[in-house]
C-alpha cells in the first residue's frame, strides 16, 4: 500500500493532520455493525427508523443530507464530539441509531470511527455505521436514495 | 429584464432546494469569484484561455492532504504552459485552511468554499474532487474520491499538447 504509507507521512506533519490520521480508524466499527445503503434506505421505511446521525462536515450537510438526520459532528474534532453528546444525551440508550458521514471514501473517513466510540462510551447499545464506500455523493445522492437539502 | 428572468430561473432551483444540476464533462464551468486566503481576487471567467484545474479539498480529508504536494508541482511544471490550479477549500472556516498552507507552499490561489458554492458545482458531496477544465471554460473531465498517482497529470498533459 504504497499510497498508504505517503498519506501517513504527509499527515504526520502537524498536529491536526496527525489527529485526523487517527481518528481515521474506522476499523473501530464492526463488521456486524456495517450498513449498506439500500438496508439503511428500507429501515426508513419503517415504523419506527431509527435516527440517522451525520457526524461528519456541516458543507457537506447543508448540501445534501439524509431525511430526518440531524447533524452530529464533525467527528474528528472535540467540539464536533460534544456536539454529537448534546444530540443523544437525552435519548434512551437503546435507541437505535445509525451514523453516517460520506465525507472521503471509507477507509479515509477521520469521523466515524472516533464517532462510533464515543457513542458507546455514553452507553448506546443499538448503534449501526453506513457504509459509505466512495461518498455520500457517490453513494447515496446517485443512487437515487432519499435526500433533503439545506441546514 | 430578460437577464433578470434568466438569472431567476437559473437560480431558482437552488433557492427552492432542489437538486443541483449535476455536472459533466461537456458542461460549462460555473461561475466563481472569490478572494483567495490572501485577499487576491480569483475569478474563474477571468482564467479563461487557460487550462484550468480545480481542486476541491479540506482539511480533515486525507487523500485530499495526498494531493497537495503533486498539484503544487503540477503548478509549478505546467504553469508556464498555460496550466492554473485553483483550490477550494471545503472548510468550515479558514483557519484549519490557513495551518495546512503553513505547510505547504501553495503556488496557485486557495479560496474558501461553503455549502451554496458546492451546489452551484453540482453538490460536492464528498472529497477530493477534482475537474480540469479546458481553455474555453468546459469541463473536460471529473476526478472523485481517491485519484490514482499520475491520472491527473496525464490528462493535463493532453490537454496542454
Amino acid at each position: 500500500m504504497p499510497q498508504r504509507r505517503e498519506v501517513t507521512k504527509l499527515l504526520c506533519g502537524t498536529p491536526f493532520l496527525a489527529r485526523a490520521a487517527r481518528a481515521a480508524a474506522t476499523d473501530a466499527v464492526p463488521a456486524s455493525a456495517l450498513l449498506q445503503p439500500a438496508q439503511l434506505a428500507e429501515l426508513l421505511k419503517a415504523d419506527a427508523p431509527p435516527l440517522p446521525l451525520q457526524v461528519g462536515f456541516k458543507t457537506l450537510y447543508d448540501q445534501a443530507h439524509i431525511p430526518g438526520s440531524v447533524y452530529a459532528g464533525p467527528g474528528n474534532a472535540d467540539n464536533g464530539l460534544a456536539n454529537l453528546k448534546s444530540q443523544v444525551e437525552s435519548l434512551p440508550r437503546d435507541r437505535a441509531l445509525v451514523i453516517y458521514c460520506g465525507c472521503c471514501p471509507w477507509v479515509r473517513c477521520p469521523n466515524m470511527g472516533a464517532a462510533w466510540d464515543r457513542l458507546h462510551a455514553l452507553g448506546f447499545s443499538n448503534v449501526k455505521a453506513l457504509m459509505i464506500t466512495t461518498n455520500f455523493g457517490e453513494d447515496w445522492v446517485n443512487k437515487g436514495y432519499p435526500v433533503a437539502r439545506g441546514e | 429584464m430578460r437577464s433578470r428572468l434568466a438569472i431567476l430561473l437559473t437560480c431558482l432551483p437552488l433557492l427552492m432546494g432542489a437538486a443541483p444540476v449535476k455536472l459533466a464533462p461537456g458542461s460549462s464551468v460555473p461561475a466563481m469569484s472569490r478572494a483567495d486566503m490572501h485577499g487576491r481576487p480569483v475569478d474563474l471567467a477571468a482564467l479563461q484561455g487557460k487550462l484550468v484545474l480545480i481542486d476541491f479539498w479540506a482539511s480533515w480529508c486525507p487523500p485530499c492532504i495526498v494531493e497537495i504536494p503533486r498539484l503544487i508541482a503540477m503548478q509549478k511544471t505546467y504553469g508556464p504552459r498555460g496550466l492554473q490550479v485553483v483550490g477550494i477549500s471545503m472548510d468550515d472556516s479558514a483557519q484549519p485552511v490557513r495551518d495546512v498552507a503553513k505547510r505547504f507552499a501553495f503556488n496557485y490561489p486557495v479560496v474558501l468554499g461553503d455549502a451554496k458554492l458546492g451546489s452551484e458545482f453540482g453538490g460536492v458531496l464528498g472529497l477530493p474532487v477534482q475537474m480540469l477544465v479546458g481553455r474555453d471554460g468546459r469541463i473536460l473531465k471529473i476526478w472523485t474520491g481517491e485519484i490514482a498517482p499520475g491520472a491527473v497529470e496525464q490528462a493535463v498533459k493532453a490537454a496542454l499538447r
